[in-house]
């Protein structure tokens, strides 16, 4: 298999190293037989090349390294100077290759479709991963050009101001540290958001919790419309809460590429985005990807415009409740009669 | 906790008038249930639940045995650690209850131990236990079947003479009067003997899962514990039962809807020949046992019997009928329902951390299993069969005092306090005996007629939720447990009564959906009536025998009941949304009003 891409259904988990996070996710998703939108990974190996031909003009890792985390000026400027070296290089001849022929069978015979171009951190780190990263999502890429762009957009994330400082505070090797990048189909999607399979508020693991508004998942995620919220019973598909809010505005993929905000018609703004039927099959998606993983999932998903088909965008490990120490609810009893104290003994 | 809230209390009870013009009316109830001296101290609340509606001077006698017999089992039988019995007082034909608690941590230590050789000794016999309670009512239910018709023939039959039996017939009206109480103060014994432990093992498993499981709904929890088969349901399956039977027969014909329940009887009888005779023998079949449910929660003398009134069932018979014509099947998947449970309690068992919780949750549901069948069955035999009996032979005392000229109808018997009753039974007996006309006939007519205006005037009149200080806590296990009333839920009613502007009347989530439609605001069971398809029902309590009507809306609300009510296991079953325990639902929409149920949310909201 190439050390440069891997298409989402050759790779899974166990490739986190070469892949990251998002794509070994988004290639178990598939296996487990979940629609996601199709793609691939540039994998490390691609970036690795990119940094070795960097590295033949000039020093990066040991620039990197040479850094004082509490010199903030000299780390900015290093930072800055990186970035515009990442960003301009010209690809390794095998890198651009593989990834242009990769873009167009992604595409089809139809010409240049739009992509989405995610960054996927291999740290298992999840602050680490946050810094690097987490605002490395282009969405409504059009064209090759731009494609390649923002692939490097995202390996030059390692080196924003606040990756490196947190490296260089651990003192932590830059030989290895290094970025995989997911390029995926672009959803149009009618309607998108978030699912927690665990109560965000209590740990619930019997309730999920779903947040979904019109459009791209991104004015869900970014926090720009209050969504739709529903809570429904993971076992019992019991829908316990429905609050339906006014969802003011929706990205929409721009005429020439990326998103804007476009105002939602009157008539939707306080319409479910989510039908009840559309509900009970995003649970049962969220029981199947839970039961992959074998813990509460935290899934972004959308649906699209056309088909109304559901597309999981991705899913990782709830990490919040899963850190907490849970202390037993109950203990097993000798006598199986005295738990009914805990009613009757008046201790509550 | 809003602090503004927290401050506030409900009226006191001396502040509460009786309603002018209905003095006398308030003084038939005996001194024991008169609001007195110490009462303004204590809390009370209003048990709309068991009796929604202003109770006439004889129907008292069931708040009298109830709380009799539930404080004797708390009290003195299995020493609940923590509470004794409950007080009860009426103003204005409602009835107010409060609770006695224990708080001294001695002596809750001492009941405790108690408690643990008594309750504990039940739940570990509980089958044993259970299957003599049965056969104890049954026995109950056939000694009061057994009293003997009532006579005054005007002279002793001879061969009463001849045998020498020595005692007049007049002398057995009393002790059938006698009999009839002492069986209907029996039967509410049988009532509290297993029901608080019974709830009390539920809702150890029920606080397990919502520590467990924090969102968890209250309606999951009842699905995982309920029975398939409890007797409460019967009433209904009975009535499927001749729906299908009816179309088999093809005598379904003859069900017109709006026709009374006596014309479709002689139409069967006249014009569907041998298969009509046929369908009203399986009607038999199923009037006994089972059409001896009425139509309220049978604290009402006039909540009658199907038996007593078929146009209850009948009114249901055509929309099932019209359902097994259309091809569906209208019995209840028993199996498909028993393996639904099986798999819940299995799913829930599997999101759990760690085997020592799953060890825990086994042992509770366990429990809740065990003991659940009383909780499920006890009403039909107590609260239904029986009471029916008891009614029935109280209306069989009016029908002969009426025609004594004591009144005009048999039904005003009901408007004499029970000890009233038996000082006219023996007026009867004395007038009887020494040929002197009876003393009632120039007394009772115009105490009737007073008192059936009072209670007219009552109804009118609505009543607070709650009366005196709020208690910081609600410890009362029984009042919890029977009543669902919690500190939370006092809060809302405080709530409610400060902000009369809002549009929104919340309750306990009973039933999840959302629906729309018109409310059709029933305050009594005669008001069932006038529910149409579609409709909303608002009413104070409801009940698992107004079934036949839950095919008809779209969605029930109630003042009062938890999500373990038999109405939301009703409204369950027939997956309609159902918010309950609002408090003052009644009080706050008004007939015709357009509302939203979420009975997921346990939130109505009022449209229009």
């Amino acid at each position: 298999m190439s050390d440069i891409i891997g298409w989402f259904a050759d790779i899974g988990l166990a490739d986190r190293p070469q892949v990251g996070g998002k794509g070994g996710s988004l290639g178990e998703l598939q296996r487990a037989g979940i629609a996601v939108p199709g793609g691939f990974v540039v994998k490390t190996g691609a970036f690795e090349r990119f940094v070795r031909s960097l590295e033949r003009d000039a020093p990066v890792r040991a620039r990197i390294e040479s850094l004082n985390a509490d010199d903030l000026d000299g780390v900015r400027a290093c930072c800055g100077e990186m970035r515009a070296r990442v960003e301009a290089a010209e690809l390794p001849r095998d890198v651009l290759e593989e990834l242009s022929a990769s873009h167009a069978t992604l595409c089809g015979s139809g010409g240049p479709s739009p992509v989405a171009v995610r960054s996927s951190a291999t740290t298992e780190d999840a602050a680490d991963a946050s810094f690097a990263g987490l605002q490395d999502t282009y969405l409504w890429v059009t064209t090759l050009e731009q494609t390649l762009r923002k692939v490097r957009s995202c390996w030059a994330s390692l080196y924003s101001v606040e990756s490196v400082t947190y490296r260089r505070k651990r003192e932590l090797p830059e030989e290895g540290v290094a970025m995989a990048v997911v390029v995926q189909k672009m959803v149009d999607a009618r309607t998108a958001g978030v699912m927690f399979t665990r109560s965000p508020l209590t740990g619930d693991r019997s309730v999920m919790t779903i947040e979904g508004a019109w459009g791209l998942g991104s004015a869900v995620v970014g926090g720009e419309v209050t969504p739709d919220r529903w809570v429904i019973g993971k076992i019992t598909g019991e829908i316990s809460v429905r609050e339906i809010s006014d969802k003011a505005i929706q990205h929409v993929p721009a005429p020439g590429g990326g998103i804007e905000h476009v105002a939602v018609e009157e008539s939707a703004r306080g319409a479910p985005c989510l039908s009840d039927e559309e509900l009970q099959a995003l649970r049962t998606i969220g029981r199947r990807v839970e039961r992959q993983y074998g813990r509460p999932q935290d899934i972004e998903w959308a649906v699209e415009r056309d088909t109304n088909a559901i597309l999981l965008l991705q899913s990782r490990p709830e990490t919040v409740w899963s850190a907490k120490e849970a202390a037993p609810v109950a203990k097993p009893a000798e006598d199986p009669l005295s738990h009914v104290m805990s009613i009757f003994g008046g201790q509550r | 906790m809003n602090a503004s809230v927290k401050s506030q209390g409900f009226p006191l009870p001396s502040s509460l008038k009786v309603v002018p013009g209905t003095e006398r009316a308030q003084a038939a109830y005996p001194y024991t249930v008169q609001f007195g001296k110490g009462d303004d101290e204590r809390f009370w609340f209003y048990n709309s639940m068991h009796f929604p509606e202003p109770m006439s001077a004889f129907d008292m006698v069931t708040a009298e045995a109830a709380y009799c017999a539930l404080g004797s089992s708390n009290t003195r039988v299995h020493c609940l650690p923590t509470t004794l019995g409950i007080d009860h007082r009426i103003i204005n034909g409602r009835v107010y209850i409060g609770g006695n608690a224990v708080t001294d941590p001695a002596e809750i230590a001492r009941r405790t131990a108690e408690f643990q050789k008594r309750a504990f000794y039940y739940y570990a016999n509980w089958e044993r236990l259970y299957a003599q309670w049965r056969e104890k009512m049954l026995k109950l239910i056939q000694d009061a079947q057994a009293l003997p018709k009532l006579a005054l023939p005007e002279f002793e039959p001879l061969e009463h003479v001849h045998a020498g039996r020595g005692v007049a017939s007049n002398h057995y009206l009393l002790e059938t009067y006698q009999k009839t109480l002492e069986g209907y103060f029996r039967m509410w014994h049988h009532h509290f003997e297993f029901l608080l432990l019974g709830y009390g093992a539920y809702l150890t498993f029920f606080a397990f899962c919502k520590k467990a499981f924090p969102e968890i709904t209250d309606q999951t929890i009842a699905r995982m514990v309920a029975g398939i088969e409890a007797e409460i349901f019967r009433p209904d399956d009975e009535l499927r039962r001749l729906a299908r039977r009816a179309v088999e027969l093809r005598v379904d014909g003859h069900f017109v809807e709006g026709e009374a329940a006596d014309d479709v009887i002689r139409s069967l009888e006249e014009k569907a020949g041998e298969p009509g005779r046929e369908w009203l023998r399986e009607l038999a079949t199923s009037r006994d046992p089972w059409f001896n449910i009425n139509v309220g929660d049978g604290f009402y003398h006039y909540h009658r019997a199907w038996n007593d009134d078929l146009s209850m069932p009948f009114s249901g018979l055509p929309e099932y009928i019209r359902r097994v014509r259309a091809g569906e099947s209208l019995e209840r998947p028993v199996e498909k329902l028993r393996d639904e449970r099986r798999q819940l309690i299995a799913d829930y068992r599997d999101l759990l951390n760690t085997d020592e919780e799953r060890a825990a949750y086994d042992q509770m549901i366990g429990l809740a299993h065990r003991v659940f069948p009383y909780v499920e069955g006890h009403k039909f035999y107590c609260e239904h069969w029986y009471t029916n009996l008891f009614f029935n032979k109280i209306r069989e005392f009016g029908a002969l005092l009426a025609q004594h000229g004591f009144f005009k109808d048999q039904e005003d018997v009901f408007q004499l306090t029970r000890y009233e009753l038996e000082t006219a039974i023996v007026d009867l007996m004395t007038s009887w005996s020494n040929g002197s006309p009876p003393r009632g006939p120039d007394l009772w007519p115009q105490v009737v007629a007073e008192r059936r205006a009072a209670l007219t005037e009552w109804a009118r009149h609505e009543t607070p939720p709650a009366l005196g200080p709020v208690p910081d806590v609600i410890d009362d296990p029984a009042i919890v447990m029977l009543w669902g009333i919690t500190r939370e839920s006092l809060n809302q009613w405080l709530a409610a009564g400060s902000e009369p502007s809002s549009n929104e009347v919340r309750g306990f989530a009973a039933s999840s959906g959302v629906a729309e439609g018109p409310a059709c605001v029933v305050r009594s069971v005669e008001e069932i009536s006038r529910l149409r398809k579609g409709d909303i029902l608002v009413c104070q309590v409801t009940n698992p025998t107004w079934a036949p009507i839950f095919q008809k809306i779209a969605a029930a609300v109630s003042d009062i009941g938890g999500s373990m009510s038999h109405a939301a296991i009703v409204a369950r079953e027939y997956g309609l949304p159902a918010v309950v325990g609002t408090g003052n639902a009644t009080a706050r929409i008004k007939d015709g009003q357009r509302i939203r149920v979420d009975g997921g949310r346990g939130i109505v909201t009022i449209l229009q």
